[in-house]
């Protein structure tokens, strides 16, 4: 340890280590179902990406909508792929279009709100119109009809979903953005003559980004939840390509509804859980971003 | 309020025009032609193909297109479906009303639960109850609607043999209530998991901050009988934010009807939907987007006009 770094003696230095994001962290780390739902996340995470099984692996023995076993810890599906590698092969699909739909969401909706709140007048109007014709229609109708025309793939999917979710960033960042303008630190950069741009990068989004992270996370369940639907539908993921939805899309027969539960339970399960993980994840992150919720 | 209800309703216009646009034009970008699906014909000649697009008027550019059938639109003409060569108007009217009962149904059962249980959520905060529900919130947020309903058809129609797996009426010819409301039960059940979450959120957050307000201290201070000051002057009060509430969950609520009434074959615009998009039938699709951009828009204007009769606070000038 260089002399430097040692402690100095005193208050001072605790005072100095308490900055806003110790306290974020401290706040989370103390809400126990958002460190819970982080767990869980960080575990799917790891299994998705750092398994590989082949799904198409067979074994004679079990055969076609064979029930757990050893060899297949949930079963096989009709086909005799091995339903755990599917349901693995299908968090990936899953958990991909979800946080790359989320970015592409953050992507348009970001630049769009800080606009509007910036420049408010004419563009933060028209925006803000646009933003309220997308959330009056029901998103789900209008993935699925584009999602359709465009031709159903993990591409489309991803686009579509990430496309329709921006007016929730760009309500969120123009709400933020319109506070935070009025502060006097960009009012002083206003009147040293900063550049719109520097002092939007600068001194705005910094201060209004917060919020936007929260939205990011909800907007990843959402993105899920939207996947899984529209596959379940046989209008999104299409087969072999595994999503979770597709798997339970794939198991809609009532012989497999009552009969073979361990082909449609699983990946909806697996659903549940990912999602209600990441909503708690949200959840703590909203009240530990907030710094008025007591330590 | 006339006026205001004027510029509301005026800016109706703009937004129905750029829905209607944005599904016309995304179904015209579509490389499948319904012309591929009509003329399944192996005999069928090019000229044949030619001469069936133009009478269909699909040989012109999109927006022009787009602006006939806006001009037809206007005059009350939807066009004819592509897959029955029904009326679309016909067809889509038919399937209204048992959207309206599902839909209607489940925003019901969803406030029977979530007021009380939003309620005493918000009379004891951090105690059990408030935990439990939201648990449920929680839970019900996150679970996929068609998951749900696998589950209750898994466990009311497979496992238990008490409530039927799909259809609105059984095939008896017969149609009673009963047997309607039997048919009704799990579908909204499944829509009203997915939406409860909220106004339990909603109302045990209005609820607190009624609770707070200056007429509940004054209730409690004349020894008003503490029930009277939960129901008559907290519950009443508190209640009129979910109606906003219910409002903005229109559209979610519509979304969801899409999954569900495909699941169980419930013979409403989300089921008439899927059917259409699978046989490209954009009349169809065209009419539907319609009626339920409409019902959106009107639905959050009557919302808010009848929110200034519960709220004499509120006032739009």
């Amino acid at each position: 340890m260089s002399p430097a770094a040692a402690p100095i003696p005193g208050a001072v230095t605790k005072e100095r280590k308490r900055s806003y994001w110790h306290d974020v962290f401290k706040r989370f780390s103390r809400h126990k179902l958002a460190m819970a739902g982080l767990a869980v996340i960080a575990l799917e995470l790891v299994l998705v990406l750092a398994l590989h099984l082949d799904p198409y692996s067979m074994n004679t023995d079990s055969g076609f909508g064979a029930p757990p076993s050893a060899a297949h810890p949930l079963g096989t599906d009709e086909v005799g792929r091995d339903v755990f590698a599917r349901i693995v092969y299908g968090g990936r699909t899953s958990l991909f279009v979800g946080l790359v739909s989320a970015l592409v969401s953050l992507a348009i909706g970001v630049p769009l709100g800080l606009l509007a709140g910036y420049y408010k007048g004419v563009p933060g109007v028209m925006v803000m119109r646009l933003a309220d014709i997308f959330m009056s229609v029901p998103s789900m109708i209008l993935v699925l009809v584009l999602v359709s025309m465009i031709g159903p793939s993990i591409q489309s999917v991803t686009i579509v979903i990430g496309v329709m979710g921006w007016p929730q960033f760009a309500r969120q960042l123009y709400g933020s953005v319109l506070a935070v303008r009025e502060k006097d630190y960009v009012q002083a950069a206003v009147a040293i003559g900063e550049k719109s741009w520097r002092i939007i990068l600068k001194y705005i989004l910094p201060n209004a980004f917060a919020p936007v992270i929260i939205t990011f996370t909800f907007s990843i369940a959402s993105a899920i939840l939207q996947e899984s639907s529209l596959s379940f539908l046989g209008m999104g993921v299409q087969l072999p390509q595994a999503s979770w939805g597709n798997i339970m899309y794939a198991a809609q027969s009532i012989t497999v509804l009552s009969q073979r539960p361990w082909l449609w339970v699983p990946p909806g399960l697996a659903l549940l859980i990912t999602v209600l993980s990441i909503n708690f994840f949200g959840d703590g992150l909203r009240d530990a971003l907030d710094p008025k919720t007591k330590l | 309020m006339g006026k205001y209800l004027l510029k509301r309703l005026l800016t109706v216009i703009p937004v129905f025009l750029g829905i209607t646009m944005l599904v016309y034009f995304m179904s015209s970008l579509a490389p499948g032609s319904p012309i591929e699906l009509l003329m399944a014909d192996p005999f069928a000649t090019a000229a044949d193909i030619e001469k069936k697009r133009h009478e269909l008027g699909l040989d012109q550019p999109v927006a022009v297109q787009y602006l006939l059938w806006l001009k037809e639109l206007l005059r009350g003409n939807f066009g004819i479906s592509y897959r029955t060569y029904g009326s679309v108007l016909e067809l889509v009217s038919s399937r209204i009303g048992p959207t309206l009962i599902l839909t209607g149904f489940t925003t019901l059962l969803s406030l029977c639960v979530a007021i009380p249980l939003g309620t005493v959520a918000a009379y004891k905060p951090y105690s059990l109850w408030d935990y439990a529900s939201s648990g449920l919130s929680f839970a019900g947020a996150a679970t996929p609607n068609f998951f749900a309903a696998m589950l209750l058809i898994y466990l009311f129609s497979i496992r238990l043999g008490l409530l039927p797996t799909g259809g609105m009426y059984d095939t008896s010819g017969v149609h009673t209530w009963g047997m309607l409301l039997r048919h009704l039960i799990m579908p909204a059940l499944v829509l009203s998991i997915q939406q409860v979450g909220s106004f339990i959120r909603h109302m045990r957050g209005s609820m607190i901050e009624v609770l707070n307000e200056d007429y509940i201290r004054t209730a409690r201070a004349k020894g008003l009988w503490e029930n009277a000051v939960l129901i008559r002057h907290g519950l009443r009060n508190a209640l009129i934010p979910i109606l906003t509430q219910i409002g903005m969950n229109i559209p979610f609520l519509i979304g969801g009807a899409v999954v569900t009434e495909q699941i169980f074959g419930w013979p409403g615009l989300g089921s008439l939907m899927v059917t259409s998009i699978q046989a490209r039938d954009y009349p169809v699709i065209m009419g539907i987007t319609v009626f339920v951009s409409l019902a959106v828009l009107l639905g959050n204007i009557v919302v808010d006009v009848l929110y200034t009769f519960l709220d004499p606070r509120i006032r739009y000038d």
